[in-house]
């Protein structure tokens, strides 16, 4: 079972991952979007949505520290491990909170406004909740993962950022990844599934980050298809017909 | 040796707001073309807006509030008024200014249902209207007229940012009765810019302008739904699908165009007050055109565009690789007549320094009710000119609409149709000529009689010159193969007017014709 989570299921949703990005810019570009919501509701977007994607974003480079960067080198630094986990564990925590606060409030205002209600797809839900259960078992592991069952000290970066690294060396060291408290054995598992997820799901505009807008001229000009070129997307999605059951359909 | 020049078409539209009646007819022939899906209920790619009035959405003009287009930084740069590429990824994660549906109006149907399988009762049964939105019951509040033809303009005219900017500037009120004098309707379609702020502000690139006819499309496969460019256009014309989350915009009916023949909102105009033709183009200049005060910019986009007729343009342009058709269709624009030879066309906004290419024709109309109304003589030159002088909110009012405040351009433009009604009148009742009133304009008679014919009599192939799609793919267009000859006007020679005659190939052939090609491109 140890083996299968931690040796297998890396390298597994890896190719999910990546594979299922590849399928979707191939076949769905049209359905590649963040389908925003704002146009019904601005009001709770304008505050939640900011601070859960920033607080994201906060909490990703955290996870890049955390997990690429081995103890070895802050102790080499004169970084003791205390300061490192009050660091950590504020700067985290704080980034968790925001992450939190954020989703609880798009979750509730997704629940609460009609319109953006009636626009969540079954998808979206799945993906909510395994997003919310990912971010709050992160919380938890933050919070308590640092004592065994047993009261004795666990350090993360002993045992999961090990693991994390020996994915890459393609030796996953399944057995540092045992060490772990059920804290961060569960956030992980989820996470898993998560990252899994996202090409199938609204997440997907995670990857179309526009950086390249800061790089490329105002003015685009562009010749007349003359190949007469067609969306690749093709079952499934497209434009509807009005009218209110179409609602009903989305849902389904 | 200086770079070579580059030479551009651009299709472009002219409407002749003295002919529109307000009848809505190009608003819902597009909105049955193009519209009609789910998620964009609320859209019209074409719109009606009644003078004075706050038009759709709500108050858009106002761009303190809504931050479309370019301003002029304090160094004589060209730079989105809502902000910097830096400020836009920061704020993609909720946009700042977005209009909500609420600054629309909640699209509804009506629960026809009920009207049939109500259960027998002492009551009518009612059609109910529902949200196309939430699906639940909803009292109508807006739509995308909603102060039609003046209608409630005690409650709305407060948000026309025209009249609020007139007022403030006059630091008094003006009287509503007053206002009431002069009304008239403004159809708005995208305009196709030549310095687009939609495009600019798209983070993911995909709204582009076509080299070939500058037609500004947003590729659906690339949007992303990051919804900038709503912020972007200061005329409001880009709308989000909230089904499918991406951009879509009014498109001028390409498959129409690149079939040669005319948008729908044009092919069903009631007033017939819509004109179709080329503009050619430097688009090397656009920046720098973009960059002229507030009061130059009709001017520097007047030089922008280029005399189809000049030799050195002509060879400019067949070197940059525009085909020959498209230059007698240029050399033909009615366009180009209206903008640049007779100066009576006017840009929509152009302080919004995106360069817009759908043009307009102030109405003298106003003018001419409320003189008639007054008793006087309203098509005689002295009185309409007069009346012209005196008229100052009007005139202010057009000012603000379409030469960014400079009355003297639109006194101008008033003027000359006055000369042209005047004069007309005398030649259609056989009275002499005054060849004074062309004069006094500066024009001469036989070009009044030009403007004249351009404006009030001009056929369909004379009102719509457009080239089909280039030369190379002209196999693919049905239209050539089609029975149909297209290039001379079928109606010119008939005796029963436009109406009759043959029957006219609609752009669901156009359609057919695609996907056919599309199919076989496919197999192939």
């Amino acid at each position: 079972m140890e083996t299968f989570l931690w040796g297998v299921l890396p390298y597994v949703v890896a190719l999910i991952l990546v594979g299922g990005l590849i399928w979707r810019y191939r076949y769905d570009q049209f359905g590649w979007t963040t389908r925003s919501s704002q146009l019904y509701e601005s009001r709770l977007l304008k505050i939640a949505s900011p601070m859960f994607h920033f607080a994201l974003l906060a909490v990703f480079m955290g996870h890049v520290v955390g997990l690429l960067i081995p103890k070895a080198f802050t102790d080499w630094i004169g970084l003791d491990q205390h300061t490192y986990h009050v660091g950590a564990f504020w700067g985290g925590g704080l980034a968790g909170i925001a992450l939190v606060v954020g989703l609880a409030l798009l979750i509730y205002r997704r629940r609460t406004q009609t319109a953006v209600f009636r626009a969540t797809t079954v998808n979206d839900k799945v993906m909510y909740l395994v997003l919310a259960l990912a971010v709050g078992l992160g919380m938890v592991a933050t919070l308590t993962g640092d004592k065994t069952a047993s009261g004795e000290e666990h350090n993360y970066r002993e045992t999961v950022s090990i693991w994390f690294r020996s994915l890459f060396t393609l030796q996953p060291n399944v057995e540092a990844m045992g060490h772990a408290t059920w804290q961060f054995q569960a956030h992980i598992v989820i996470a898993l599934l998560l990252i899994a997820m996202i090409p199938f799901t609204r997440l997907v505009h995670a990857f179309s980050a526009p950086l390249h807008y800061l790089f490329r001229p105002y003015i685009v000009y562009r010749s007349r298809d003359t190949d007469l070129r067609q969306s690749a997307t093709r079952r499934g999605r497209g434009w509807d017909p009005i009218g209110t059951r179409d609602n009903e359909k989305s849902r389904r | 040796m200086a770079k070579q020049r580059r030479v551009m078409a651009q299709v472009a539209m002219v409407m002749n707001l003295d002919k529109c009646i307000g009848c809505h007819t190009c608003s819902v022939t597009c909105k049955q073309a193009w519209t009609n899906r789910a998620g964009i209920e609320y859209v019209w790619f074409n719109n009606v807006e009644t003078r004075p009035g706050q038009g759709y959405p709500r108050t858009y003009e106002d761009q303190d509030k809504w931050q479309g287009g370019w301003v002029r930084t304090k160094s004589g740069r060209l730079t989105l008024r809502s902000g910097g590429r830096f400020k836009k990824l920061l704020s993609i994660f909720a946009s700042p200014v977005q209009p909500g549906m609420e600054d629309y109006y909640e699209p509804w149907t009506y629960d026809y249902e009920n009207l049939i399988t109500a259960p027998l009762g002492d009551d009518f049964p009612v059609a109910r209207p529902k949200s196309l939105v939430t699906g639940e019951n909803m009292a109508i509040g807006a739509s995308a007229n909603w102060d039609d033809s003046l209608g409630g303009v005690a409650a709305t005219e407060a948000g026309d940012p025209i009249l609020k900017k007139l007022r403030d500037e006059a630091n008094q009120q003006i009287k509503l009765e007053y206002e009431k004098s002069f009304m008239f309707f403004v159809p708005r379609i995208c305009e196709h810019c030549l310095n687009p702020s939609c495009m600019a502000s798209c983070p993911s690139g995909a709204i582009y302008k076509r080299s070939e006819d500058g037609i500004v499309l947003v590729d659906q496969d690339k949007c992303r739904g990051w919804r900038q460019c709503i912020t972007g256009c200061p005329y409001k014309k880009i709308y989000f699908n909230h089904r499918t989350g991406k951009a879509e915009k009014c498109h001028f009916c390409y498959p129409r165009i690149e079939a040669g023949i005319p948008t729908v909102c044009s092919e069903t105009c009631v007033g017939r007050l819509r004109y179709l033709g080329i503009i050619l183009y430097d688009p090397d200049q656009v920046t720098a055109a973009a960059l002229a005060d507030d009061k130059d910019l009709y001017q520097a986009q007047l030089d922008l565009m280029l005399d189809p007729a000049d030799p050195q343009v002509i060879a400019d342009a067949r070197r940059s690789g525009i085909p020959s058709d498209w230059l007698d269709a240029a050399a033909k624009s009615p366009v180009y007549a209206l903008i640049k030879h007779f100066k009576v066309a006017l840009p929509l906004h152009p302080e919004y320094r995106t360069m817009p290419m759908v043009w307009y024709i102030p109405p003298l109309s106003p003018v001419v009710d409320l003189l008639k109304e007054q008793g006087h003589d309203a098509e005689a030159g002295g009185n309409l000119f007069g009346a012209i002088d005196a008229l100052r909110i009007p005139l202010e009012y057009l000012a603000e609409l379409l030469t960014a405040g400079d009355v003297e351009v639109v006194r101008e433009v008033l003027q000359k149709l006055a000369a042209m009604r005047s004069y007309m009148r005398d030649v259609t009742l056989g009275r002499p000529r005054q060849e004074d009133l062309p004069a006094a304009v500066g024009m001469t008679g036989q070009a009044m009689e030009q403007m004249y014919r351009l404006l009030a009599i001009a056929k369909y192939s004379e009102r719509y010159v457009i080239p089909t799609a280039h030369r190379e793919q002209a196999h693919h267009l049905e239209e050539i193969g089609c029975s149909v000859n297209f290039d001379d006007d079928p109606s010119a020679q008939g005796v029963f007017g436009e109406s009759s005659g043959r029957p006219v190939p609609v752009a669901v052939e156009s359609f057919a014709a695609a996907k056919a090609r599309r199919e076989e491109a496919a197999r192939g």
